[in-house]
């Protein structure tokens, strides 16, 4: 596995991209003209300080913020949250088939059951979410988005909340049940990204700033145990730390603008 | 055996009463002791079942409507955010000014019928539907809001399969309360003005001092809400079997 930037990969055509976008959030410039395109097919990962703005990016992708300048263009999106998001009033079965529920289509039940037992919780789809583990939540939530059958992906740190051995094995499962498809993982876990990351991406800055990527070699997801992908994550914690550091120097930069600025003329 | 605790209560309760009517010698034009109402109260089941009738109706259609109005209300506070400060001061007024002081007015109005009594039993669930549904509507995952635009979900479905049911926990704790004091407003309707229903009964049976009979009425209304009460307690716990904590 070498550490190599993406310019030696013919570019293919782009799944989703985000052009020129400008967005403000809480009053916050978080980006200014940001530039950042998906490679179709493959799983791009998204890491940066908290509050950098990886989820407002995700949200951009997923149509569900409007930048204030520039565009964004995904078409159909799924989407995976922290939080499973599981409707606790249906079953799992029904929880599968909500997005049919919600265009009013009737529902592919029998897809639905082939798609439960591709996540190994075929005899369950008649439990209510609160009998599952956290583990179990998540597997429903993956095949609610499955059943979406969406070229385009979007994850939000969906296994952060699991215990490390459920998430090894959900991560799995989610390589070998979304393989063709595009994904944009934002993640806080460096040995996350480079276990299922085609492409992996540092966020840092204020207005925010995507650099170029790290494209680790070999088959995801990757062995944790594999020398190759731990000098890489020193190479990320290290770019990682760059970032958190600029972060702090762009806070500071502004504390001292804003305190000039108050305690100016007078 | 969760019914058999509150009867073993009841009973005690009652033992209690003809034990002190026994022993205090308090006239029975005063206060009967429960034997003797409950004798009073089958002599006269035919007149107190007439009248329970009337003050059933007017408090499962004050709930009916109360509810139904509630329930729009909520729907109009949730989605017209243009509405809210039109309809705000409506839903605190309609809590802020005591029923028991509208009721002459209201009996002016509506007669002496059963209409004056669902208005007054429609006016005190109206503030508790209305508040609560309300409060459940506003508080939506905005995560469910989120996946539902995400899959392109028309708005009526998400109202649907998202809003109301995630709504329904809030709106069946309003419910459980306007159950509660439904029959209030019904009573105090009839005290003010009616010719009929237990309220009616009650207020004829005291100015003859037919006290035993008084106390039927009384303990038939009790039965009456307490039923009421439970059926639709155990209604909305079917309903919300899915909560983790039920």
């Amino acid at each position: 596995m070498s550490l190599s930037d993406d310019s030696s990969r013919l570019p293919s055509p782009l799944a989703a991209r985000i052009d020129n976008a400008t967005l403000t959030y809480g009053g916050r410039l978080l980006f200014d003209g940001l530039d950042f395109a998906l490679e179709e097919g493959l799983w791009t990962c998204l890491l940066g300080p908290t509050g950098v703005g990886k989820t407002s990016l995700l949200r951009l992708f997923a149509g569900l913020e409007k930048p204030d300048a520039g565009q964004a263009r995904a078409g159909a999106v799924s989407y995976m949250a922290q939080q499973d998001l599981l409707m606790p009033w249906l079953t799992v079965i029904e929880n599968t088939v909500i997005g049919s529920r919600l265009r009013a289509e009737p529902p592919d039940y029998e897809r639905a059951r082939v798609l439960l037992a591709s996540v190994g919780l075929a005899d369950r789809s008649g439990d209510y979410p609160r009998s599952l583990s956290g583990g179990m939540r998540q597997r429903v939530a993956l095949a609610r988005t499955l059943m979406e059958d969406r070229p385009l992906v979007l994850m939000d740190e969906p296994f952060s909340g699991l215990d490390a051995i459920t998430r090894l094995r959900l991560q799995s499962l989610a390589v070998e049940l979304l393989r063709g498809r595009t994904v944009l993982l934002v993640t806080h876990d460096p040995l996350e990204a480079l276990r299922l990351g085609d492409r992996i991406h540092v966020m840092a800055g204020r207005p925010a700033r995507i650099n170029k990527a790290l494209t680790p070699a070999g088959d995801t997801p990757r062995d944790p145990a594999d020398p190759a992908l731990l000098a890489h994550q020193a190479e990320l914690l290290a770019r990682l730390t760059a970032a958190a550091d600029a972060d702090a120097d762009a806070a500071a930069t502004a504390a001292a603008a804003a305190a000039a600025a108050d305690g100016g003329p007078g | 055996m969760t019914l058999l605790r509150p009867l073993i209560v009841f009973a005690g309760l009652l033992a209690l009463w003809q034990i002190f009517v026994s022993l205090s010698g308090v006239p029975p034009y005063l206060l009967p002791g429960p034997g003797q109402v409950i004798v009073t109260g089958f002599d006269h089941a035919g007149l107190i079942a007439g009248h329970a009738w009337v003050t059933a109706a007017e408090i499962l259609i004050g709930l009916a409507l109360g509810t139904l109005l509630g329930g729009a209300s909520a729907l109009c506070l949730a989605y017209f955010r243009s509405a809210r400060p039109w309809l705000m001061p409506i839903l605190v007024i309609s809590q802020a000014i005591p029923v028991f002081a509208l009721a002459p007015l209201l009996v002016l109005w509506f007669g002496y019928g059963m209409a004056s009594k669902v208005a007054m039993a429609v006016l005190i669930i109206y503030f508790p539907v209305t508040a609560s549904f309300f409060d459940g509507l506003r508080r939506t995952d905005p995560g469910w809001l989120d996946l539902g635009q995400t899959m392109n979900g028309t708005p009526l479905a998400i109202l649907r399969h998202i809003r109301l049911p995630a709504a329904l926990p809030a709106f069946a704790s309003g419910l459980r309360v306007a159950t509660a004091v439904a029959p209030i407003g019904a009573v105090v309707g009839e005290w003010v003005g009616s010719s009929a229903g237990l309220g009616y009964l009650m207020l004829h049976a005291n100015g003859r001092m037919q006290i035993d009979l008084m106390f039927a009425a009384l303990f038939t209304l009790a039965l009456f809400a307490v039923a009421l009460y439970f059926t639709i307690d155990t209604i909305l716990r079917r309903a919300l079997l899915w909560q983790a904590d039920n």
